[in-house]
């Protein structure tokens, strides 16, 4: 093994932690059989010349996110994370799954309720969530899809078991780097790829667009698709612009927007144009003065009620917060089974639920061995690692779990599974997740191969978010049955293709010509 | 202006957009051939070539020996580093004539192409920056030097070539008709963007050829690089006429581009291989007719009696 993995195996053993690449005493696993032999044939200087290379690519493209108004470049990592075909087949059904469960559930919720009435989750803890949204209580979206995309985090225990972290059903960012990502690999370490069939991902803008239009207010031959961004300032706004850029379709801000008569206008220079499907990476509070918050510039007046009317598809639906709701998330695979009669494919992380008094007490003793989140955050905000906070912390945490028990849960600290990554003069293990993506289009539920794995860059660390000092890495799915056309089938070589002529006959310079055509 | 110094620009223009198209379609190649079993690697290179218009020197033909004869093979015209070579050659002779910044620019470029790492890696590095030396030359060309006959040489090389190249990568689709090779086609052409926002949801091979052939706005397409260079030769013939013709080589360029602009189809695909073709002969014909009209008045001479 090349001296770039020195000290590797002791330093996956201090962590306890799952590691992807390798089996314990430093055997490289199948899957990564290739990835190993091309790391190996590379020098400290030829993997620090690639990792440069890519990072100045990646800075080239403009492929940031913004943190505290500064563009910042999004590390990728050089070495990708592999997940076998048997293991992402799993993967893929239990986020599928998911999805269905949650789209049945944000259905149910926002209609009869008959979750409640059946006794499956108490009516106080959804009408006590903050994203849950009575103004858009009572209607069947247009198109009938609430959870057009979704992104599923999924972490693996020390065990290797995967187990789902949380559900993003409503703005979830992060396919645009599986996009870049991939690009970048291709050609900073295309070594690794070797004859290996690794599935594409170039397919999603395509497949996010088919579901978009599929979904339009019906009675539309050819509908307009719009992706509304709250402008150049949002972290994601790279994000915005490669997605509109893909898919073909304008990138609109709420001031482009009018509503008027329960539809959706945007003003081109050709005059007003209707608007059939808004993809939106807006938060929900700041999408409709009319019916959120007054005092937002981002949105468009009336988007909820031309929803409501059917005159436009908002996708995400306005009001899917409520299934992000960790509190709701302990729910789920009680919802899988409600909705779905199905067990759920992918397990829970073990979660206490701190209103109920047994619980929080427990909790409360041992707060320093867990993790404890609020129940609306994301990206990692209001998030205490027990074993890593100071006593003062705790302290003002447990004052706060007192005060909202409501709004916070807890779990026990999972070592999540590690993979190399290049640090300083050599590779170290460090975390990571990963966030499968999923479209809906009413009729199947799509998953990208792969997904965004996030890696945190400081060694034991378990924070992943980019705004924290994380990282990402390229997410390869192998596949065992090949999608191109292999030896089976003869590839027709340029002599044998069919030849069909339509071209007048060549005039009087054709004879002429002949010889010199040759060179 | 003088025979000798138009036909230098002229060919300026023709190897530095043959340059520009050949990186281009490398370096979107590369990334797809990277991937094949060792096998089929080896035909697929062979083929890539051959779409290229050269032969294999030896029995011998892989990735590392595609690289050279696309990319750094000096001696040959048709690679990245012979056209760029061949270009700085002409320039030189030109030198009076040329701006010197265009000269210049040349030159830099010329010397510059030796500091790369000939592997796989360092051959994306090579494409990028030749794409960037290329643009760069077109930008000085266009700025520069005055919009007069010495221009319109420049420029009606350029868009001859880049029709030929155009054409090229249309015809790659064959090579590697793996996978999804309507993307890539537009990504040779960098036309990817802008095919996307032009045809929203629609699609699919038979578009992407139909906007890479006929597109009328597009300016790397094989329509509007015709239509370039018919504009260039209609400038450049002092006699205006009002029937008929005596510019053969309008003839030939206005002949390719009306066919195919005007033509009706039902099964583009089918047809492609033909277009191709006739595109390339067309281009080669009209540069043959405007040597012999501008570069050899001898010859010209001789050729106009059998006009019919």
């Amino acid at each position: 093994m090349s001296e770039l993995f020195q000290d590797y195996s002791e330093a996956v053993a201090r962590s306890g932690a799952y590691d992807e690449m390798f089996a314990p005493g430093l055997i490289a696993r199948r899957s990564y059989g290739q990835v190993e032999g091309a790391l190996k044939e590379l020098s400290l200087a030829d993997v620090s010349a690639r990792a440069d290379s890519m990072a100045r690519t990646f800075l080239d493209r403009g492929v940031t996110f913004d943190y505290a108004g500064e563009e910042r470049p999004f590390p990728l990592d050089i070495v990708p994370r592999v997940i076998p075909a048997d293991e992402w087949e799993t993967l893929e059904r239990g986020v599928a799954q998911r999805v269905r469960a949650l789209e049945a559930f944000l259905d149910d919720v926002y209609g009869r309720m008959s979750v409640v009435t059946d006794g499956v989750i108490p009516r106080q803890l959804i009408t006590t969530s903050a994203h849950f949204h009575r103004a858009v209580h009572g209607f069947e979206p247009a198109g009938g899809v609430r959870v057009h995309v979704s992104g599923i985090d999924v972490v693996r225990d020390a065990a290797g078991t995967f187990r789902v972290l949380e559900d993003n059903v409503r703005v979830p960012s992060g396919v645009s780097y599986v996009l870049e990502n991939r690009r970048a690999m291709a050609k900073g370490l295309p070594e690794a790829f070797g004859q290996q069939h690794i599935r594409p991902v170039e397919e999603y803008p395509r497949r996010l667009l088919s579901a978009l239009r599929k979904t339009a207010p019906s009675g539309v031959d050819d509908p307009t698709v719009v992706v509304l961004t709250p402008g150049v300032f949002n972290s994601a706004y790279f994000e915005h612009t490669l997605l509109a850029g893909l898919m073909g379709v304008e990138l609109v801000e709420g001031r482009d927007l009018i509503c008027r008569g329960n539809r959706v206008y945007m003003r081109t220079t050709a005059g007003e144009q209707r608007v059939d499907v808004i993809y939106k990476r807006i938060d929900d509070d700041f999408l409709d003065p009319l019916q959120f918050r007054s005092d937002s510039m981002l949105g468009c007046p009336g988007l909820v009620n031309a929803a409501r009317a059917g005159g436009v598809t908002i996708a995400n639906a306005v009001g899917n917060g409520v299934a992000d709701d960790k509190l709701v998330y302990s729910y789920v695979p009680d919802l899988i089974r409600y909705y779905l009669h199905e067990e759920p494919v992918i397990a829970n992380v073990d979660t206490f639920r701190l209103e109920e008094k047994e619980a929080r007490e427990h909790v409360l003793d041992r707060l320093d061995e867990l993790v404890v989140k609020p129940v609306d955050g994301s990206g990692g905000k209001g998030l205490v690692i027990g074993p890593a906070a100071s006593k003062e912390e705790l302290d003002a945490l447990r004052s706060r779990i007192l005060t909202d028990p409501r709004g916070w849960i807890a779990q026990p600290v999972l070592q999540l599974s590690t993979v190399p990554t290049l640090s300083g003069d050599k590779f170290g293990p460090r975390h990571v997740d990963l966030r499968p993506f999923a479209v809906n289009d009413g009729d199947d539920v799509w998953v990208l191969p792969g997904g965004l794995t996030r890696v945190a860059l400081k060694e034991g660390s378990l924070i992943v978010n980019s705004s924290q000092g994380g990282g990402s890495k390229d997410t390869w799915v192998l596949s065992d049955s090949p999608q191109l056309p292999g030896p089976d089938f003869p590839r027709p070589s340029i002599s044998v293709r069919e030849q069909v002529s339509v071209w007048p006959v060549e005039s009087n310079w054709r004879d002429r010509q002949s010889e010199q055509e040759q060179q | 202006m003088l025979s000798r110094i138009a036909e230098s620009l002229f060919w300026i223009g023709r190897y530095v957009e043959r340059a520009d198209g050949t990186a281009r379609i490398l370096d979107v190649h590369l990334e797809r051939l990277n991937h094949l079993p060792l096998e089929e690697q080896r035909s697929v290179a062979r083929e890539l070539l051959a779409v290229m218009g050269a032969r294999p020197q030896s029995e011998e033909f892989g990735l590392p020996e595609l690289l050279h004869a696309l990319a750094y093979d000096k001696s040959n015209a048709s690679s990245i580093a012979g056209s760029l070579g061949a270009a700085r050659e002409n320039a030189r002779r030109a030198r009076e004539t040329v701006s010197s910044s265009l000269w210049e620019c040349l030159n830099t470029t010329y010397y510059g192409l030796n500091q790369h790492r000939k592997d796989v890696v360092g051959t994306y590095r090579f494409c990028n920056w030749v794409l960037e030396r290329t643009a760069m030359v077109r930008g000085l060309a266009d700025t520069t030097v005055s919009h007069d006959e010495s221009w319109l040489f420049l420029v009606l090389g350029r868009s001859l070539e880049r029709a030929d190249m155009t054409a090229r990568m249309l015809s790659t689709r064959d090579v590697l008709s793996a996978g999804m090779s309507w993307v890539n086609m537009l990504r040779c052409a960098g036309a990817y963007e802008s095919f996307l926002r032009t045809r929203r949801a629609a699609f699919g091979d038979q578009h992407a050829a139909e906007f890479l052939l006929l597109d009328r706005l597009f300016p790397r397409s094989i329509v509007y690089a015709l239509r370039d260079a018919d504009e260039c030769l209609a400038k450049l013939d002092p006699s205006a006429q009002r029937v008929g013709f005596i510019n053969d080589a309008r003839r030939i360029v206005g002949q390719a581009r009306t066919f195919l602009e005007f033509h009706r189809t039902d099964d583009l695909m089918a047809e492609l291989p033909e277009h191709m073709d006739r595109v390339q002969k067309a281009v080669t014909q009209a540069s043959d007719a405007i040597s012999r009209k501008y570069f050899n008045q001898a010859d010209e001479l001789a050729w106009v009696g059998e006009v019919s």
